[in-house]
């Protein structure tokens, strides 16, 4: 499969990465580069393998369900480019 | 005497014990160097005050008898990729310019509580991506080593090529790094020295800015096996605030060292060899292999079948869980913002080009398309699959062996200026000898095996079973003992 500058640009938009007109096609010649080489996976056998997320072996261990934090609205805020009265600003979401 | 630069943490350890020096005396030593190597670039941030504000802490300790172990009063640099309280921490992004965390790694955190001074944040590929240590929006990292038939500026390797080209450079005791494909290996191997990647799950990745959260794995960079050894039991250990931690019991890593290897089982993966391997990496790997079998090691020929499909596999699962991890920055709570008047999805689409670099985006991309409805079966699906045959290619290989014997990397460094030239591709094959062991995250550890032709370093991989990196220690040490490596760097020749 091959992507074009339409696909492109829709992913752009799903990774929230603004792509401009003129790298579209260089993009795209790129990651049709890449995808193409990952495609020898598919010469793989892979019929009754169960993927794998981790391969850590352990069971993820559970904790008490418990508050072990906070109280602390001036550490959370200190690195927000924008903030005011406890909370972070972002540009109007409701028109 | 030894210049004070140019002892090893060890050796610092038992004089700073004796009174040879002071820990102050080692911070202003390690403090004038990085001054004086500042072309280097290894570090994005220096902290003098920190450093002295700990080596004053530590003397003061000493001298009423206290010590917080074996790490107290040692000058370190730490990957720019641990959060720092206070100290500014980018992953050598624009994106993370200027902030500053209010919380420090756990990792960090261990060393700064075992008394270890911290002088700065050491530079990096841009969140970790990157072999080569030019994707740094800092501006790339130059090696300390010059070939002897040539004058180019050498990458140092990436993505710790900061914490590489410092270790090497006798600017720091010692250095953090962290390896997610081969971040910790290649640039040890590339600048002449030790770097361990320990079994994912052995050091806490919290407060690690994430790159891939199924292969991060945070280790040490220094110059000796029994650095890497002490600085690793320091890294280590069981932390309940990463749900991936292991509750394993942490050896003494340093009394792994006993030098004998008689009756170990040492796997030769056939499929490293593959046609066309560069000569000089080929003799290297046997000149090791003679090494370990004169000290009374066995030598077992052994299969990973499916080596050749690692890196495409490991193209897929880490770049989509950059694109999950990296989407944390959006202008809001960190980091850069910019926005002209737009809406959200604006400030987040003119944030993030503003403030990602070509080889983020590129892996974002690539990891968002391999998520996308009606291409994850395809590709990330797939990817997974695979990755369960090569954690059992490791798994079944381990049943015959104790410990596997690879190179680190399929060349000598390249020049600077080369290296933004190649395509991405070409650029991802120099992890083809270290990605199968993140992918099934045993512990591997590179250290340096000779010069080539060319008089520059190169590696040699020790590849362990998982929570063992005693034995991979063990192998290590005596090989370093057999390599006698002694070579250092163009930079420090004819200054002793």
């Amino acid at each position: 499969m091959s992507l074009d500058k339409a696909t492109v640009r829709k992913i752009g938009f799903l990774a929230r990465l603004e792509i401009p007109e003129e790298d579209l096609d260089g993009l795209a010649h790129e990651l049709n580069g890449i995808l193409g080489w990952v495609e020898q996976l598919s010469q793989v056998n892979t019929e009754g393998v169960a993927p794998v997320a981790s391969v850590s072996q352990m069971k993820l261990f559970w904790r008490d369900d418990a508050v072990t934090d906070g109280n602390m609205p001036e550490k959370v805020l200190a690195n927000a480019p924008d903030a005011a009265d406890g909370y972070f600003l972002v540009p109007k979401v409701v028109e | 005497m030894t210049e004070l630069t140019n002892l090893t943490l060890a050796e610092a350890r038992d004089g700073l014990a004796k009174g040879d020096y002071t820990s102050v005396e080692l911070t202003e030593a390690f403090l004038a160097r990085m001054q004086a190597h500042k072309g280097l670039n290894a570090f994005i941030v220096d902290c003098p005050e920190v450093a002295l504000e700990r080596a004053r802490a530590s003397d003061a300790r000493r001298a009423k008898g206290e010590t917080k172990g074996p790490m107290d009063g040692a000058p370190v640099a730490i990957k720019d990729l641990f959060c720092t309280e206070g100290v500014q921490t980018t992953a050598a992004s624009k994106i993370l310019e200027g902030f500053k965390p209010q919380y420090e790694s756990t990792v960090s955190a261990k060393l700064r509580d075992g008394g270890a001074v911290m002088l700065g944040k050491t530079n990096l590929d841009e969140f970790a991506m990157g072999s080569a240590n030019i994707t740094s929006a800092y501006g790339n990292v130059v090696s300390p080593w010059v070939a002897e038939d040539d004058t180019d500026k050498l990458v140092p390797g990436g993505s710790s090529g900061g914490s590489a080209a410092a270790v090497s450079a006798r600017l720091c005791l010692a250095a953090t790094g962290t390896d997610t494909g081969g971040s910790i290996r290649q640039p040890a191997a590339f600048t002449g020295i030790v770097g361990l990647k320990p079994t994912y799950g052995r050091c806490s990745r919290w407060g690690i800015v994430a790159f891939a959260s199924s292969l991060d794995q945070a280790g040490p960079m220094t110059r000796t096996v029994r650095d890497a050894a002490i600085m690793l039991g320091q890294m280590a250990g069981f932390d309940a605030k990463d749900s991936t931690s292991a509750k394993v019991a942490l050896p003494d890593f340093e009394k792994a060292l006993t030098g004998d290897v008689r009756g170990l089982k040492v796997g030769i993966p056939k499929e490293y060899r593959p046609d066309g391997l560069n000569s000089e990496i080929a003799a290297l790997w046997d000149q090791g292999i003679a090494w370990l079998k004169d000290a009374g090691a066995e030598i077992v020929e052994i299969s990973l079948p499916h080596t050749d499909k690692a890196l495409a596999t490991y193209y897929i699962v880490a770049p989509a869980e950059a694109s999950s991890n990296l989407a944390r920055y959006d202008g809001v709570r960190y980091g850069l913002r910019v926005e002209n008047g737009g809406n959200l999805d604006e400030m987040y689409m003119k944030t993030r080009a503003a403030g990602f670099g070509k080889e983020v985006k590129r892996r974002i991309l690539i990891g968002t398309y391999v998520l996308s409805a009606g291409y994850y079966d395809a590709y990330y699906l797939k990817a997974q699959k695979v990755r369960a045959l090569i954690a059992n290619d490791f798994a079944e290989a381990f049943k015959k062996v104790d410990v596997i014997l690879t190179p680190t990397a399929p060349s000598d460094a390249f020049p600077i200026a080369g290296g933004a030239k190649v395509d991405p591709i070409t650029m991802y094959l120099n992890d083809v000898f270290t990605v199968p062991a993140s992918l099934a995250g045993v512990p591997a550890m590179s250290i340096p095996g000779g010069l080539s032709q060319r008089g520059l370093p190169l590696g040699l991989q020790l590849i362990g079973r998982p929570f063992d990196e005693e034995t991979i220690l063990r192998a290590a040490g005596v090989m370093e003992a057999a390599a006698e490596f002694s070579a250092v760097p163009t930079l420090l020749r004819g200054t002793k």
